[in-house]
């Protein structure tokens, strides 16, 4: 039921809390590996990027547990797991990293993230045939669909850098 | 749900962050090797081994370092030695899973006979070299499976020597499993890996893991990799010439043989040190 290939098959209203759940999870934890990278490379301001990044979708991972109710989603997550092939949507892309990246770049990973979901819960809202099913990615549209204009709103604070950005006066060379 | 990948009930209690350490990786941002060391984790989940049953042993390079970063024992040794340590380990330990990892450099130059001859022996253990045609740690010189084009100021013009063909000498010296992974798909690579460590015997892994720093152009891999368009053989002569005259950018399993793995009949010595120093008194 995803046009995503790999990704869990959402039937039931357990499937789509369990998914969405797993996104936001998956989410955290690419945004907590890039704050490390940044951290070890010495770029602080991306650290604080990257780490405001995991704990919004953190914040947002809760409030979807709340959401599910009796749903135990974190059972659930397990149990739908990794996605088989590629990534959940809101995983970014770790080989866009760069030590010397700039919150812009940080915030373009999140904006492609955050359309990946707005498709990947459309597409659910558009082919369960289950109501409520369809009523809750409704919802998950809405929301994501909020987080993307949020992204948008961050990018007018963070406008594209020079395209010099990744220029280093003390770069790593190949040996001589 | 057939499309998941599938964990049991009893399996749930693995998490792929149960085999992940404190320790953060120093690789550049963007370095294949963070995938790979995803996949290990989430190929260990799956297989929902405990972590004190698993062993990494590595050499020297970038892709050596991934031991310190799972929770796994772990033994960061000699360059090119990695294959030594870890045969030596599982034919002691045959009750570990023995996870090798090297990088193109240590595990085709400085520990290319070892490489040849843990093909042979076809010890029960799984070896991957992740690959990204270059010394990465020691500044970008070219490594065996470096294009002979390739420039840079210590190879003016590039080397001009053909590049060394890992998997056709896996197969060639007797390796059970062969695959490719691209280092950008961890959740394809896990899955193989999963595989590979089920497969008795020596199981070879290549995976395909850009190097940003002193390879940007390779950040093009994940345009060019695709599947494999049939499925694994047991045929080492199919397999060869499917090996032979692919793109190198074929992802998937290539060759599962069946050869039985070579497990010598161990007999468990004393470890109490003053019998082992009667060896070395003069």
């Amino acid at each position: 039921m995803s046009k995503t290939p790999g990704a869990p098959t959402v039937s039931t209203l357990a499937d789509l809390f369990g998914a969405a759940y797993q996104i936001e999870i998956d989410a955290v934890e690419r945004y907590a590996m890039l704050a490390d990278q940044m951290e070890i490379h010495n770029n602080p301001e991306m650290v604080d990027v990257f780490r405001d990044l995991a704990r919004a979708e953190g914040i947002h991972a809760e409030e979807i547990r709340r959401q599910a109710g009796a749903i135990d989603v974190v059972a659930q997550a397990r149990r739908i797991g990794k996605w088989t092939k590629g990534e959940s949507p809101e995983e970014v892309d770790l080989a866009a990293a760069h030590y010397m990246m700039t919150p812009w770049h940080a915030l373009q990973m999140a904006l492609a993230g955050e359309k990946r979901a707005v498709a990947f819960f459309t597409h659910i809202a558009e082919t369960a045939k289950d109501q409520k099913v369809v009523q809750m990615a409704a919802e998950f549209v809405e929301e994501e669909t909020e987080h993307v204009n949020l992204v948008h709103r961050l990018l007018r604070k963070y406008p594209a850098p020079p395209e010099s950005w990744r220029q280093d006066l003390d770069p790593p060379i190949s040996q001589e | 749900m057939e499309e998941l990948i599938v964990t049991p009930d009893t399996q749930l209690a693995c998490k792929p962050s149960d085999y992940r350490s404190d320790l953060k990786p120093v690789w550049c941002p963007g370095c294949g090797d963070y995938h790979v060391l995803m996949a290990f984790t989430r190929a260990f989940a799956q297989l929902a081994v405990p972590a004190e049953q698993i062993a990494v042993i590595s050499g020297i390079g970038c892709s050596s370092r991934i031991p310190a970063y799972t929770n796994c024992y772990g033994f960061h040794g000699v360059h090119g030695r990695s294959l030594a340590l870890a045969s030596g380990l599982k034919v002691t330990r045959p009750d570990l899973t023995v996870v090798v990892a090297s990088g193109d450099g240590d595990g085709y130059s400085i520990g290319g006979n070892h490489f040849l001859h843990a093909c042979r022996r076809n010890i029960d253990m799984t070896y991957v070299v992740m690959d990204n045609r270059v010394y990465g740690m020691t500044k970008g010189q070219p490594s065996p499976t470096t294009e002979p084009d390739f420039d840079t100021a210590i190879s003016p013009g590039g080397t001009g020597l053909s590049p060394f063909h890992p998997l056709v000498n896996a197969l060639a010296s007797g390796a059970n499993f062969i695959a490719r992974c691209f280092a950008g798909e961890p959740n394809e690579t896990a899955a193989i890996l999963v595989e590979a460590i089920r497969h008795p015997g020596f199981s070879f892994v290549e995976i395909l893991s850009p190097c940003v720093t002193y390879r940007p152009d390779q950040k093009q891999w994940k345009d060019l990799v695709h599947p494999a368009p049939v499925a694994a053989t047991n045929d080492p002569a199919k397999a060869a010439r499917r090996i032979m005259t692919d793109d190198g950018f074929n992802i998937g399993i290539l060759y599962r043989g069946e050869r039985r793995p070579y497990q010598p009949k161990f007999q468990p010595q004393s470890l109490d040190p003053s019998v082992l120093e009667q060896e070395f008194e003069i």
